[in-house]
């Protein structure tokens, strides 16, 4: 550096343009609020006109009416089922960019979901009439475990490096997409279509089933995430300085990367390929309230979402009478998102 | 909080280790001795980054052991070698936005549980390693808006709230002006000689080594050639055999340490004699 023209020292807020100056919990909390608030909104909302007094009815009353079955059997489930979905693909996400040490990585740049989404347009062209779809998540979250299956397998030699695992994980997401494409290529029309909606990613008819059936694997996935999160925190300081410290480098990795993989391949088998969730919401997260863990993850799993939920909602009322998938409206904002955090990075040189 | 001295907690016996197919160290023997403030010297690729990092067990050894308190160090829990060990290796990074505060609290994590915080020791051995290291003013500022010297104090105030009794630093100086180094000097010969620590710490600087060393370790070509006191292994003829350095090293009035001054080229081409009375 030339010693005559000193680094300028640049105010905080010059670094960090956007964060927020509101203490982190109260941040946190605010957010819990808005969520509850868009899905008591998102409730009322849809191609049938309801009133807050039939949403409030249908849900502390036990009410047989048309409109009740409509807010308790159709938009709840499909509410609720967003709301996980968005914030298990979120904490992927974020313990990822962690375990990676890459602030680019997601669930979907290192392949799981690619993983996910060979596996169902694979089911779809080829199993659809021998087995119901009802199937088509177990598919799915099979395809997940077993792209994480084969990064570890390439990576594995002396242990896993973060940098290996992004490429393998590239390479390994060309391959699955490249079959993913043939598949859709030589299969008939109607499961062309279907597969389609699939990777774009939809909550369209969403079930209470769907919901039961996701719930285990965030109740393992989350639980086993946060005990190792102090880990990550440590481990951001560099492999030897975490090892200095006492934190157990591979079993942690491990233990990290199977909580990331369970939350991305269930939400993923259940909602489609919805991308984009996992690599914005802990950027969100981190403008809002920082990068401190006790506060980032509760925050990003919030804003995942919230994500989630405002792209179903937009797709389910913005184009009626249709039901668009509400992949579209995240990568509508994940891309151009996604641009920016490469520029930003190329400007700091990281 | 003198510690006992008893024999030497951390011995490396017979060490062999090195980076994929190179070899580093060869059949190394170490002693740390306790309550003593060690310095490695040795010229760059000698080994004395590695030897530091076996010790550490932040790099496995592929012959001999590494004992501490009479245990393998590799058989050990690394989370239990974190509370009696801390090591801070060369260069080290803070991710972006990380503050003062934050850095050193990570030096709690091997006394911390899952299960069983402990909010107010934590809070206590925080505040004491940010004062020892003089950070405290910094503590709410991100890391990363500090200067070289700063950040290397924040990141041995880290080391500190670890609370080891070993302290093992690779390079803790390089970079530093003057001053900065003197300082950070006097605090790691502090934490030996007051608080009774262990310290190994591997240095570029003769000079510096030799007034602050209670033992130094000299390497080359990933083998200890001489280990003693400054007095007793600081010459001219080691720094010839360690180094290949041409240099009269001669004691100053009122300095209890040899000090070496390296002959310039010009010195070399025939004049040495010449130049000095």
């Amino acid at each position: 550096m030339n010693p005559h023209h000193p680094r300028p020292r640049l105010p905080r807020a010059a670094l960090a343009p956007f964060r927020s100056r509101m203490p982190g919990v109260m941040m946190t909390l605010l957010m819990a609020f808005v969520l509850l608030f868009s899905m008591g909104l998102s409730l009322r909302l849809g191609s049938f006109p309801t009133s807050i007094g039939d949403v409030a009815r249908a849900l502390l009353t036990p009410d047989n009416s048309d409109v009740a079955f409509i807010i308790r059997e159709l938009r709840l489930p499909r509410i609720v089922l967003a709301v996980l979905v968005g914030a298990a693909l979120a904490v992927a996400g974020a313990i990822l960019q962690g375990l990676v040490r890459n602030p680019l990585a997601s669930p979907d740049v290192i392949g799981i979901t690619s993983g996910a989404a060979m596996m169902a347009v694979l089911f779809l062209a080829f199993l659809r009439e021998l087995v119901s779809i009802q199937w088509l998540p177990t598919a799915a979250l099979l395809g997940a475990l077993l792209s994480a299956g084969l990064i570890f397998l390439l990576t594995w030699k002396r242990g896993i490096t973060p940098t290996g695992m992004v490429l393998v994980g590239i390479g390994l997401s060309a391959g699955m997409g490249a079959i993913t494409t043939l598949t859709i290529v030589v299969s008939d029309d109607a499961a062309a279509m279907t597969a389609y909606v699939w990777l774009t990613g939809s909550l369209y008819a969403a079930r209470w089933q769907d919901v039961l059936d996701l719930l285990p694997w965030l109740l393992v996935g989350i639980p086993l995430g946060l005990a190792r999160a102090r880990h990550l925190a440590v481990m951001a300081l560099g492999d030897s300085m975490a090892t200095g410290l006492g934190v157990a480098i591979q079993p942690s990795r491990l233990i990290l990367m199977a909580s990331s993989v369970m939350l991305a391949g269930a939400a993923v088998a259940f909602a489609g390929g919805i991308s984009f969730v996992g690599l914005i919401a802990p950027h969100i997260a981190a403008r809002l309230v920082g990068r401190q863990l006790s506060r980032w993850l509760p925050t990003t799993a919030i804003s995942g979402a919230l994500l989630v939920l405002y792209a179903d909602l937009v797709g389910r009322v913005a184009f009626l009478p249709e039901d668009l998938p509400a992949g579209i409206f995240i990568s509508a904002i994940g891309a151009p998102f996604f641009i920016y955090l490469l520029y930003r990075a190329r400007r700091r040189g990281t | 909080m003198p510690f006992p001295q008893t024999s030497p907690r951390l011995q490396g016996a017979h060490l062999q280790a090195g980076y994929d197919t190179r070899r580093v160290l060869d059949d190394v023997s170490l002693d740390v001795e306790a309550g003593r403030l060690t310095m490695l010297l040795g010229p760059n690729g000698s080994g004395k980054s590695t030897l530091l990092k076996t010790l550490a067990r932040t790099l496995s050894p592929t012959g001999g052991r590494v004992v501490l308190d009479g245990q393998d160090i590799q058989r050990r829990p690394t989370r239990a070698v974190a509370r009696r060990l801390g090591i801070l290796p060369q260069g080290p990074d803070a991710p972006e936005g990380l503050t003062v505060r934050q850095l050193v609290a990570m030096g709690r994590f091997p006394h911390q549980h899952f299960l069983k915080p402990q909010a107010r020791e934590d809070a206590l051995a925080i505040d004491e390693a940010m004062a020892l290291a003089d950070v405290d003013q910094f503590a709410a500022r991100p890391v990363e808006a500090l200067s070289g010297g700063q950040r290397q104090r924040c990141w041995i105030a880290m080391v500190l709230a670890q609370q080891t009794e070993l302290i093992l630093l690779d390079e803790p100086t390089t970079f530093l002006d003057l001053k900065v180094q003197v300082d950070l000097l006097d605090l790691l010969a502090e934490l030996a000689h007051v608080h009774g620590r262990t310290l190994l710490v591997v240095m570029h600087d003769l000079n510096l080594a030799a007034a602050y060393a209670d033992t130094l370790v000299m390497m080359r070509d990933g083998r200890i050639h001489y280990q003693g006191t400054p007095e007793q292994v600081f010459t001219a003829d080691t720094l010839k055999a360690v180094f290949d350095l041409e240099a009269r090293v001669m004691s100053v009035p009122g300095a209890a340490h040899p000090v070496c001054i390296p002959a310039t080229g010009r010195e070399h081409a025939g004049t040495l004699g010449e130049v000095a009375p």
